[in-house]
């Protein structure tokens, strides 16, 4: 129990994901290429969810992973690659090929995706924007549809809310009472954890009080259903304050990923073969594993 | 890296980044693509435009990198920026509110009006290549007051029909763009590893304006994907200073220092 007598929200990744992320739930993984949930992505992995809807802005290296691993049935997003590396191999073949099972995609622009969710979070059915128009995405993303502004009669584009029924997303601390304190480029983690169902937040660590620090923002512990305590629990991206992208790590997923069996390979040995992020982490510590 | 840089020996990458740094006012605000675009903004920022304000879609605001950031959303861009804002308020307060004067944009495909493909090559629904997508692009086409194109030239990206129109330039050339209500006024030059593009002020078909030192009109040409027209005054790129590339070498070792010396 919590000082407030509220049942604590602490408990492990295993329990939370199993708890919270069912079969054919739409999951959003958000941070914006700083804080991004890794330690979430992989236990989704290794409980071998499936059909899920797979949303975010930015699939990157975990998304790769969890449609390489045939997790999705579905990803709605707005840019897929390997940030300045390339392309995500396992995006491609699902897309491209089908492998390892058909993928439906639903394309939004960085703007639309935004949109989408502060609308989510505010209860609206649907956001407005400038934006779309003259560019093919409305004729292949049936969730961009033209309105007319009612005062001005200006042409606007429409794109529904999105309310994920599980987002989930990485801090670097949790105050006792289970308050949650993002800083640095804390991008779009807010409004996906307010226009969800459920949320899960790992945290790097559980501190008694947080310090203030420019431009962090904390989510309050009513819109937290659950806090699990995983350090390093973004590599390979980074959580400031605590340790840097680990950029050697995203140019050596490219080979990796290129190839379906040593996609698998690695995925069983790394994630599969390993039962926590932390065991992960000391798995691939060793130079060979990223070769 | 330091030293005498002799002014005769640069590469056609470099060449490109100078000319598209010297596109770049000084104290304009500017929202930055990663990779190409980023380098020629923040050569621009280290040389003569100090005062430009540079914008980062993962919400850095004024960001200040002393090295390339590797990913639009590295921390660097957070460290010494003057405000970071969450992802809507960058795309909706800034961008869409018409406060960004320059969009610095990459593209893997773009046609003679200066429409972008970053999507897919080949039929959407049957990709021969998946691309990343729209990202940032299709909104800073739109309300970016003009739009600054950086790409290498060559028959595959110089297309004749994108396979998939992402963001738009001039749409189907004259003044079809003003029809959508656009408050950007679109693309107002392409920079490449082989010249400079214009677009004609009344058709706004995109023309080669300037070559590149020791490139030729053939050059460009065979690596253009339409019948590519040549601007009645044809000029050439001034060479890049031995400031230029101080600069942007200093720049590039000290980028590859920090990545090397992070955790691995």
């Amino acid at each position: 129990m919590s000082e407030s007598g509220r049942p604590s929200k602490v408990m492990g990744l295993g329990d939370a994901v199993a708890e919270m992320v069912r079969d054919g739930d739409s999951v959003a993984l958000e941070g914006f290429t700083h804080l991004i949930p890794s330690a979430a992505a992989h236990e989704i992995i290794r409980q071998e969810k499936k059909h899920l809807t797979l949303i975010r802005m930015t699939p990157d290296l975990i998304y790769d992973q969890m449609l390489g691993m045939g997790c999705a049935g579905k990803l709605v997003f707005s840019w897929g690659g390997n940030p300045g590396v390339g392309s995500l191999h396992r995006f491609r073949d699902a897309i491209e090929n089908g492998w390892p099972n058909l993928l439906e995609i639903e394309e939004h622009s960085h703007a639309g995706m935004a949109n989408r969710y502060a609308a989510g979070a505010s209860n609206l059915p649907f956001a407005v924007l400038r934006g779309y128009v003259g560019t093919d995405l409305p004729k292949v993303t049936s969730t961009i549809r033209p309105i007319t502004c009612p005062f001005t009669g200006e042409e606007l584009m429409a794109v529904p809310a999105l309310n994920p029924d599980v987002a989930i997303i990485h801090a670097q601390q949790a105050d006792r009472r289970g308050n949650v304190a993002l800083w640095g480029i804390t991008g779009i983690q807010k409004e996906a954890a307010l226009a969800a169902k459920r949320v899960i937040v790992t945290v790097e660590e559980i501190v008694d009080e947080f310090v203030a620090r420019p431009f962090g923002i904390v989510i309050p512990s009513v819109a937290v259903d659950a806090i699990s305590v995983e350090p390093g629990g973004s590599h390979p991206s980074y959580a400031d304050g605590y340790y840097d992208r680990d950029n050697a790590f995203y140019a050596a997923w490219d080979p990796i990923a290129r190839d379906r069996d040593r996609f698998r390979a690695w995925m069983e040995r790394h994630v599969l073969g390993v039962e926590t992020f932390s065991e992960h982490l000391r798995s691939i510590e060793r130079a060979e594993a990223l070769r | 890296m330091t030293g005498t840089v002799e002014n005769d020996s640069y590469t056609t990458d470099e060449m490109m980044t100078v000319a598209a740094s010297r596109e770049l006012r000084d104290g304009v605000v500017c929202f930055v693509g990663i990779g190409l675009p980023s380098e020629a903004a923040n050569l621009a920022r280290a040389t003569h435009a100090p005062d430009c304000f540079l914008v980062y879609e993962s919400g850095t605001l004024g960001a200040k990198p002393d090295v390339l950031p590797l990913s639009i959303g590295d921390g660097v861009l957070a460290e010494h920026a003057d405000s970071v804002v969450s992802v809507p308020e960058v795309f909706n307060y800034w961008l869409q509110a018409g406060r960004v004067d320059v969009g610095f944009l990459g593209a893997a495909q773009i046609d003679r009006f200066g429409n972008i493909n970053t999507t897919v090559i080949g039929p959407y629904g049957d990709p021969k290549v998946r691309l990343p997508g729209a990202g940032g692009a299709p909104e800073i086409a739109a309300s970016a007051k003009e739009v600054i194109v950086m790409l290498r030239h060559s028959p595959r990206a110089f297309v004749e029909e994108l396979s998939f129109v992402t963001s738009v330039g001039y749409r189907h050339g004259g003044d079809s763009r003003d029809e959508l209500g656009y408050s950007g006024g679109g693309p107002t030059v392409i920079i490449t590893d082989l010249g400079i593009l214009r677009p004609d002020p009344e058709t706004k078909e995109f023309v080669l304006y300037a070559l590149h030192p020791g490139v030729s009109v053939d050059d460009v040409r065979e690596a253009t994907g339409w019948d590519l027209g040549v601007a009645d005054e044809l000029q050439t790129t001034g060479l890049p200073t031995n400031e230029e590339l101080r600069v942007l070498r200093e720049l590039r070792w000290r980028t590859e220092q920090a990545r090397g010396g992070q955790r691995a």
